[in-house]
């Protein structure tokens, strides 16, 4: 074996694109904030929901680094803790989401036909709901709390995701390989397992996990309006929406759960930058 | 669905009779079918439903809550388009000086903070620290500046950079490079030849975000007690109030797609090979 195997253009051209400030900045930001997520029980020291009426609305100090709110909780533990909630509701919701839109975007892109109108019409109607009316409307039906904010999420997600599956799945399938596929007599269900699905795979993994910014905007929205995961369970819109009650009083309530928001959002949207240079070099502008 | 609204707009105190009754008033018993198509029945008639927390019909709490929410869709459409096309223009003409580079890492960061996150500091700093606008309501000028504000900072950073990006190209393009050749100077070519093309991926980009505009309402509304659509739509599902949410969703949709429209339709406007009928 060569010691070293040159590189491929491609190769290449990846690490120019990754190994930027910007970048790697990027990615930072989101995994620390999945992992303050992940290890939420451990970081967040004392109970998030314990009160002290003995200290409340302190600012930052040596006890509590990011203060105490109106009934004496610790922010730090708050913030934490929420991370744990945001981050998984907007998984569920994405989760979900994909539970949809990739079985009917396999559908609908590899064997076009009916069901591809039928969907892709639903999909267009759904659309025509700006993206936050329809999520406060699904809350409306669904209640305020855990269920309405993932239905609203993952159907406000879905029509998107599906739209992209399906174009990956339409530009993949009339690719010369697919026809060699099914010329030496490859089944659909093989073509779809073995050819399809690993040629949207990094793709759409990608544009997924970009669409974790929307998401999270649409959560914290949610919990800011109060129609989200309701008090005293903390989650960064509604720790924000109590902020708001204490401005004057207390600022440093805003501080915590705002740079969480930021840092989730902004990790998602510098690594997006460089990732969709990566895989689409003709896209010149994109929102 | 949570919370029967005959139950609700029966009181605590009704029996079962009562909120029986008051639901085959309302039409809620029939199936869901006969609803929908007495929906559409009604609606062609402009007749909306009762709004049962304001106590009046839902089309007149529309109309009195309309006028605020588009002068708010106006002035942050004027700002973002006053602001981010020259800043765009000026990134792309001088994409190395210090302020061109400047303004896209500003852009970035602007577009990860949320438009409510926007007008909590905003609030923070132009109200409790400088005191120098209202807090909130809905009134003269005053009280349009921050929420102008909060809704138009990511739709600035956005259409800024497709300024930024949009212009470039078309500065790339022969028919530039002959206006250079027949000896236009800089400014020239840039305003006689290069901006009207460039505008096409500006207009679409607008388009492409009026849902956010028109959803940046709802939050911002609420934020600052600015007496609209959105700001109603809050309340009635506080309320449950289903008619007025049902009928404020409906604006909000006939916006979005008449936005969509005027988008399609200005792109004649800016670019004279495109034209209709």
């Amino acid at each position: 074996m060569p010691s070293s195997i040159p590189a491929s253009a491609t190769a290449r051209r990846a690490r120019r694109l990754l190994a930027t400030p910007a970048t790697v900045g990027g990615a930072g930001l989101l995994v620390a904030i999945l992992l303050v997520g992940a290890l939420a029980p451990w970081l967040a020291g004392r109970d998030p929901s314990e009160q002290d009426l003995s200290s409340f609305l302190q600012p930052p100090s040596r006890e509590s680094w990011l203060g105490t709110d109106d009934l004496g909780r610790d922010l730090r533990s708050r913030v934490v803790v929420a991370a744990r909630a945001d981050v998984l509701l907007v998984a569920l919701g994405i989760g979900l989401a994909l539970a949809l839109a990739l079985p009917l975007g396999l559908l609908a892109g590899y064997f076009r036909g009916p069901l591809d109108r039928a969907v892709t019409a639903l999909s267009d109607a759904v659309l025509t709901f700006p993206s936050l009316v329809l999520a406060v409307v699904l809350v409306s039906l669904f209640g305020a709390g855990l269920a309405g904010v993932v239905a609203a999420v993952s159907l406000t997600t879905a029509p998107a995701l599906f739209r992209l599956i399906r174009g990956l799945v339409l530009q993949t399938a009339a690719l010369d390989f697919v026809d060699a596929a099914r010329a030496l007599g490859a089944g659909h269900g093989g073509i779809l397992a073995r050819h399809v699905v690993p040629g949207i795979l990094g793709r759409g993994i990608v544009y997924t996990t970009l669409l974790g910014s929307h998401a999270l905007l649409t959560v914290t929205a949610l919990g800011f309006l109060g129609l989200g995961i309701q008090p005293p369970a903390p989650e960064w819109g509604n720790m924000l929406a109590q902020a708001r009650t204490y401005l004057a009083t207390a600022p440093w309530l805003v501080a915590a759960p705002a740079l969480a928001i930021v840092a989730f959002v902004l990790g998602i949207n510098l690594l997006g930058e460089a990732l969709r240079d990566l895989l689409d070099p003709k896209l010149l502008w994109r929102p | 669905m949570p919370g029967d609204p005959a139950a609700l707009i029966a009181g605590p105190g009704a029996t079962q009779a009562q909120i029986d009754r008051l639901r085959g008033e309302l039409g809620l018993d029939a199936p869901l079918g006969v609803q929908y198509l007495a929906f559409l029945r009604d609606l062609l008639r402009g007749d909306l439903g009762p709004s049962l927390s304001f106590g009046r019909p839902v089309a007149v709490v529309v109309a009195t809550r309309i006028a605020p929410t588009l002068a708010l869709m106006a002035t942050s459409i004027a700002l973002t388009l006053v602001l981010a096309v020259p800043a765009g223009i000026l990134a792309a003409v001088r994409p190395l000086a210090g302020t061109s580079q400047t303004v896209m890492a500003a852009t970035i960061l602007l577009l990860s903070v949320p438009n409510f996150l926007v007008g909590l500091l905003l609030m923070d700093l132009l109200v409790v620290r400088l005191g120098w606008l209202p807090a909130a309501g809905t009134g003269g000028l005053a009280f349009l500046v921050m929420p102008t504000l909060a809704i138009a900072a990511r739709l600035v950073a956005l259409v800024c950079r497709t300024t930024r990006a949009s212009v470039v190209e078309v500065l790339g393009e022969d028919f530039v490079r002959t206006a250079r050749a027949k000896g236009l100077g800089g400014l020239g070519v840039l305003f006689r030849h290069a901006l009207r093309p460039a505008l096409v991926p500006i207009v679409t980009m607008v388009g492409l975000q009026a849902g956010y505009l028109l959803g940046g309402s709802v939050v911002v509304e609420t934020l600052f007690a600015y007496q609209g659509l959105g700001q109603a739509m809050i309340n009635a599902v506080a309320m449950r109030d289903y008619f007025l949410v049902q009928g404020i969703a409906l604006v909000y949709v006939v916006g979005f797609l008449l936005l969509n429209l005027a988008v399609d339709l200005s792109y004649a406007l800016v670019d004279p090979r495109i034209r209709y009928g």
